[in-house]
């Protein structure tokens, strides 16, 4: 799949490296953000990996032998971004230091294996494996499935590719000036290799890694599962308890116009106006007039729901289940800007 | 003990990718015409080249520029035999096979019949395969010379030099270090598995073993990419790798770069269509 010089024109090539260029961009700023410094080890080990699978001759059924290109493990273990960088990476490193695939459609091949391919495969693991636990055997099935397919829609690429050149570039007389085969022809003689064995071996290499990863190391599939944890049932748990929570939450705020049915004030909490009009009782027989300090600092503030209940609401019940709802929502507001903040500062730490 | 092929087939093939590197190399570091010149003007010139090559529609013009290739080897003393095993002969088979039948499905003018009827060659079947094929050998050829002839950090730092994110230099240098690394990996791994097999694996067998290698191989990468992060977090890595080297060029590279593209623009000019 990858193309040598020659094969394509100059303008196919410009408009390729402009499209793998827009990607590049946006993976190395996402993968900044994402890893910080750790991304360069991190994509430069996963690449020079990407490169040796690349070497392992895989037996296929009929006797023949196929080269996966890692792209699909790349993904799931580091996600389209990652992915997309690593295998670009290896293929710059193919075409500069050994010499396969061409400098001038260096583009279109990052294009058509690492970004292409890397995104269909993720797209396909995540929709595939979509809620499985990390050491379900459905992953396995994603895995092999997402190789096949992102290996099969690179190649239909690089067919696609190959085959408008003699529509776009000919000469005069009508021959071909670079591919010469149309998109009848170019198509199935591209894919009927990548359908047989190369997708197979794709398949093959990314099942045995995600297999053998989740007996090793299952950590490593956590990054893209779409799970917050990789123990499920403490996921699960999680998830209960906070069922629970809001459940909970939700009936007390039901309750809350019980409040009304308690008569009086409770002991202590006596406002200027109730010292001044409720009937002289043990706790205030011995006061002849309000305290002074208590009926200045009584204006200072006035709340915007005296009473638990709003000015315009005129039944109380419905007041206090209000003012319940309010209080719950402006709590909820308060812990999310406290946790974002935090997050944020502890995100800057990291990154120092 | 049985050699398996999968087995044998992956061992042969890291064996030449490594025996490849290290020819690389060897001959980067001998004296020649183009090991003498700035990296920079190397990939620069030799780049602008191969633009040329696939932008000339004359195959007289690109067989002029092949031509020039070769005498550029020669220059570097770069064995013709080494181009003609590792470039000529392997795209001459693989671009032949490709644009053979193009001699005789693309519609045109028929000049040479055969003895299957309809069947003929066609003039621009013709002009079109041979096109091709001069203009591939020519792209490969310029491409392997310069692999050959300029060390991979000088590559690096011509890189640098012209703005590439200092991230993916620093990544293409270390993913150049770590290959040699993980292949030799790889491969005691799989000699190691062939020295304890006996007898002949079936195939889904020899699948899992590879996939079982490739797995471990996985684990190590994942390891050791911890791990050269943490050594590189103890030696002060702030997210920049400076060059030391001496970034002047000097006035034989400029010399040298104004030829190599006043060269492409002249192919590109007299092989316009």
């Amino acid at each position: 799949m990858h193309i040598p010089d020659g094969y394509l024109s100059p303008s196919t090539c410009a408009v390729m490296y402009t499209a793998a260029g827009a990607a590049w961009y946006a993976s190395l700023n996402r993968v900044r953000r994402n890893f910080s410094a750790r991304f360069v080890p991190l994509i430069s080990v996963f690449a020079a990996f990407c490169f040796v699978i690349m070497m392992f001759n895989l037996p296929l059924p009929g006797g023949t032998t196929g080269h996966a290109v890692g792209v699909t493990i790349a993904s799931i273990v580091l996600g389209p971004s990652g992915a997309i960088l690593a295998a670009s990476i290896a293929l710059a490193l193919q075409a500069l230091f050994f010499g396969d695939g061409g400098i001038t459609t260096l583009g279109a091949n990052c294009f058509n294996i690492a970004v292409t391919g890397s995104l269909v495969a993720y797209a396909v693991y995540r929709v595939i494996a979509a809620g499985a636990p990390l050491k379900a055997r459905r992953r396995i099935v994603a895995g092999a499935v997402a190789g096949y397919i992102a290996i099969n829609v690179s190649a239909l690429l690089t067919a696609v590719e190959f085959g408008i050149q003699p529509a776009l570039f000919h000469n005069a007389e009508g021959a071909p000036l670079y591919a010469p085969y149309p998109l009848h022809i170019a198509i199935p003689a591209m894919m009927l290799g990548h359908l047989l064995v190369a997708g197979f071996a794709e398949a093959a290499i990314t099942a045995a890694l995600v297999a053998f990863v989740q007996s090793a190391n299952p950590s490593l599939l956590l990054a893209t599962s779409g799970l917050s944890t990789g123990n499920d049932e403490l996921q699960g748990a999680k998830s209960k308890s906070l069922k629970q929570l809001w459940v909970t939450v939700a009936l007390l705020m039901c309750l809350t116009p019980f409040g009304i049915l308690a008569a009086g004030t409770a002991w202590g909490e006596w406002s200027a106006n109730d010292l001044s009009s409720a009937p002289a009782t043990s706790a205030n027989a011995n006061l002849e007039q309000t305290p002074s300090g208590l009926l200045r600092l009584s204006t200072v503030w006035t709340a915007p729901m005296p009473g638990y209940a709003p000015r315009f609401v005129k039944s109380a019940a419905f007041g206090y289940l209000l003012s319940a709802m309010f209080a719950v929502g402006l709590l909820m507001l308060c812990s999310w800007l406290a946790q974002r903040i935090f997050r944020q500062r502890h995100s800057v730490e990291i990154s120092r | 003990m049985t050699q398996t092929r999968g087995f044998a087939s992956t061992l042969i093939g890291i064996t030449c990718a490594l025996g490849t590197a290290l020819v690389s190399e060897t001959t980067a570091r001998q004296p020649g015409l183009l090991q003498s010149i700035d990296p920079r003007t190397c990939l620069l010139g030799l780049s602008a080249l191969i633009l040329a090559v696939t932008l000339a529609h004359k195959i007289a013009v690109v067989a002029a520029i092949f031509v020039a290739a070769i005498f550029l080897g020669l220059a570097s003393h770069v064995a013709i035999t080494t181009l003609a095993l590792r470039v000529w002969l392997p795209v001459l088979l693989f671009t032949g096979v490709i644009a053979s039948p193009a001699l005789f499905i693309t519609p045109g003018t028929p000049v040479l019949g055969t003895p299957f009827g309809t069947l003929h060659i066609t003039s621009q079947g013709l002009w079109s395969a041979t096109l091709l094929i001069v203009r591939v050998e020519t792209a490969a050829t310029l491409a392997t010379l310069l692999v050959l002839t300029t060390p991979w950090m000088g590559i690096l730092r011509a890189l640098r030099f012209w703005r590439v994110p200092s991230e993916v230099v620093m990544m293409l240098a270390m993913t150049h270090r770590y290959i040699f690394l993980l292949a030799e990996t790889a491969s005691q791994m799989l000699e190691s598995r062939e020295s304890r097999t006996v007898g002949v694996l079936d195939q889904s067998t020899q699948r899992r073993v590879m996939g079982q290698t490739a797995g471990v191989l996985l684990g190590k990468s994942m390891e050791l990419g911890n791990g050269v992060y943490l050594a590189m977090q103890s030696r002060g890595f702030r997210g920049d790798a400076p060059v030391l080297t001496d970034s002047h060029m000097r006035r034989r590279d400029y010399l040298m770069l104004t030829v190599f593209l006043a060269s492409g623009a002249v192919a590109v000019w007299i092989g316009r269509a």
